[in-house]
C-alpha cells in the first residue's frame, strides 16, 4: 500500500522523506522497501532508516524538486517480493540475577514473578526497526506491556556490553559499555557490533529478534565461542 | 612515526568520517572544522581524505621521528619546533626528533596537524577517525603514529594561504529550516534569530547553548539527526549537534547549520557569542 509521504530538505544535500508518525510495522516495511529501491543510486552517500522517515544523504543535490520528483516516482513503482521473508535472529540471553540487576525489582513492582518476566521477554518475536542511538543498538518494537517499565530515575553510569533492559514500552540490548537509565534484566554473549566486518552489525531494519534464554554456564560457553570467533549465530525464516 | 609525548586533553586522529554506515547506527564523525583540515591537506598536496591530528585547545607535544613536511591549521595556539615558533597555514619542514608542542592561545579551539601523505594509522570501518566504541577514544602518551618518509615537496602556487579570519571572528552561523522549524509560532523564530552564547558543555558530539527559548513543542518520533542539527530540547536550551552526534534522536529540529557553519562553531568555546542566520 502507498502511504502519503512527504519530502523535505534538510540542510543543503539531505532530503528527509517523512510516514504519518506512528510506530507500525507496516510503515517500517514500506520505509525499508523504498530504501531498497535506492540503494544502488552512486549519488547517495548514506541512509538513515527511522520509525517514519528515511533520510537520504546526496554527495550533490543540486535540484531539491527534481529529485524529489524522481523519488516519487521510484515510490509508485511495484515493491520487490522478497521482503515478505523476515529473518529471526536468535540471540541467547542469560537472565540469571548476577546479570538480571533490575529482575527482581521489576517482579516486585508488576507482581508477577521473575520466571514469568523472563518469559514474556523471550515469548515474542521482536521487530528491529530500525538502528541508532549506538552503533549496533537495534530499535525493538513488540514488549508486552505486562512489563513496560519506566526508565530509572538514576541512570547507571556504566552499564555493560551485552546488557539487556527494558527502557519504557522498549527493550534492546546494549552493543557496548556505556551510561543507561535502562532497568537491566539480563545479559547476552554476543557482539552486537564487530569493527572488523564490513558490515559490522549482523541484523538490519526489518529482520526480528527472538531471545532465548541460557543459563550461566551456556553463557560462559558462548562468551568463550565468541571471543575465538567460532560461536555461529543462528537465525531462521518466517 | 609522530610520538605522542604529551597526550594532552583531547586529541584525536582524523578525516571525512565513516560514511553509508548510518543504517548500522555509526556517527559519521570526522574533523571537527572539516574546513581548516582540509585546507591544510590542500596545501600539503594531500587527498582531502588523509588522516590529521586534531589538538583540542594546543595542548599536547609530538615528537617526530624523521623528517616531515607539515602544515599546521585552525586554531593559533603559537605552535613551535622545540622552542622556536613556527607559522601556521603554511606548509613546514621539520627534521628527525623535532618536538612540536604549543603556547599562548590567539583564537579558535582546535589546531589541526596536517602531514605529507597523512597519518597512516589504522582504518578501522573505512574510516582513521577516532570514535568511542569504534576505535580508541583519544591519543595517550606513548602512541606512536606511522606516517610515510618525506617526499620531495614543491609548493609552488599556493604554498601560503591568506589569513582565514572571518573563519574564527565572525559569530555568524548560516543555516536552513530544520524539519520541524515550521511548528514554531513567530515569536519563537524571532527569538531564534537573536544572539546566543555557547555553554561550557559543548564537545565533539554537541554544543549546548544557554539562553533557552520558549518551547511548547511535543517531541517527535526518533528520527535522523545530522551534524549541524540544532535540536530544541524540553528545556528550551539548544543543542547543535556537531561530527560525533547520534545518527537519530527525538528531539524538533529546528534549524540545520551549513556544512562551513558547523567548521566554523567547531572553533569557537565555552562563552562566545553565535548567531543563526537562516538563508531562504
Amino acid at each position: 500500500m502507498l502511504f502519503e509521504l512527504t519530502y523535505k530538505p534538510f540542510g543543503a544535500s539531505v532530503i528527509l522523506i517523512e510516514w504519518p508518525a506512528k510506530i507500525e510495522e507496516e510503515i517500517i516495511q514500506d520505509i525499508i522497501a523504498f530504501e531498497k529501491k535506492i540503494e544502488k543510486d552512486q549519488n547517495i552517500l548514506d541512509t538513515i532508516i527511522a520509525y517514519n522517515s528515511l533520510t537520504i544523504r546526496y554527495r550533490i543535490l543540486k535540484n531539491f524538486n527534481r529529485t524529489v520528483l524522481r523519488l516519487k516516482e521510484l515510490y509508485a513503482t511495484e515493491r520487490k517480493q522478497e521482503i515478505q521473508q523476515q529473518k529471526v535472529w536468535q540471540i541467547p540471553v542469560c537472565y540469571d540475577l548476577k546479570f538480571g540487576l533490575d529482575l527482581k525489582e521489576i517482579s516486585e513492582k508488576k507482581s508477577i514473578s521473575m520466571d514469568e518476566v523472563i518469559q514474556l521477554h523471550t515469548e515474542p518475536s521482536y521487530l528491529i526497526y530500525f538502528l541508532g542511538f549506538q552503533p549496533g543498538f537495534l530499535y525493538l518494537g513488540g514488549l508486552n506491556e505486562q512489563i513496560y517499565m519506566p526508565r530509572r530515575s538514576n541512570p547507571r553510569l556504566r552499564v555493560e556490553k551485552g546488557a539487556v533492559g527494558i527502557g519504557g514500552e522498549q527493550t534492546g540490548v546494549y552493543p557496548q559499555d556505556s551510561a543507561g537509565g535502562w532497568n537491566i534484566i539480563g545479559k547476552s554473549p554476543i557482539d552486537f557490533f564487530d569493527v572488523t566486518k564490513s558490515q559490522p552489525s549482523f541484523a538490519k531494519a526489518g529482520d526480528r529478534v527472538k531471545f532465548q534464554p541460557i543459563d550461566l554456564e551456556v553463557f560462559k560457553k558462548f562468551k568463550d565461542e565468541v571471543s575465538k570467533g567460532t560461536y555461529e549465530l543462528k537465525f531462521h525464516w518466517v | 612515526m609522530i610520538k605522542v609525548v604529551h597526550a594532552g586533553i583531547y586529541n584525536t586522529i582524523q578525516d571525512v568520517g565513516r560514511i553509508g554506515l548510518a543504517k548500522n547506527g555509526v556517527p559519521q564523525g570526522g574533523s571537527m572544522d572539516a574546513y581548516s583540515a582540509e585546507m591544510a591537506n590542500t596545501l600539503l598536496k594531500n587527498s582531502s581524505t588523509s588522516a590529521v591530528i586534531e589538538i583540542t585547545f594546543g595542548q599536547g607535544k609530538f615528537e617526530f621521528t624523521l623528517g616531515a613536511f607539515i602544515c599546521l591549521m585552525g586554531g593559533d595556539f603559537s605552535p613551535r619546533i622545540n622552542s622556536v615558533s613556527i607559522q601556521m597555514n603554511t606548509v613546514v619542514e621539520v627534521k628527525k626528533n623535532d618536538v612540536l608542542s604549543f603556547g599562548r592561545r590567539n583564537y579558535g579551539a582546535r589546531i589541526y596537524l596536517a602531514i605529507q601523505g597523512g597519518i597512516q594509522s589504522e582504518v578501522v570501518l573505512k574510516s582513521r577517525s577516532f570514535l568511542l566504541g569504534i576505535t580508541q577514544p583519544k591519543l595517550l602518551k606513548g602512541d606512536a603514529l606511522k606516517i610515510n618518509s618525506k617526499k620531495p615537496y614543491s609548493g609552488e602556487g599556493f604554498s601560503k594561504l591568506k589569513i582565514y579570519g572571518n573563519h574564527f571572528s565572525d559569530s555568524n552561523l548560516e543555516c536552513s529550516p530544520g524539519p520541524e522549524f515550521d511548528r514554531l509560532n513567530e515569536q519563537q523564530k524571532q527569538r531564534l534569530s537573536e544572539p546566543f552564547t555557547i555553554s561550557e558543555d559543548n564537545n565533539r558530539v554537541g554544543y549546548r547553548l544557554n539562553q533557552p527559548v520558549e518551547n511548547d513543542l511535543k517531541p517527535i518520533l526518533t528520527s535522523a539527526v545530522l551534524p549541524g542539527t540544532v535540536q530544541l530540547t524540553p528545556s528550551g536550551k539548544l543543542i547543535v549537534l556537531m561530527r560525533d552526534c547520534q545518527v537519530t534522536g527525538g528531539y524538533p529540529r529546528v534549524l540545520q547549520l551549513s556544512e562551513y557553519a558547523i567548521s566554523r562553531l567547531s572553533q569557537k568555546v565555552t562563552g562566545e557569542q553565535v548567531k543563526f542566520i537562516l538563508s531562504k
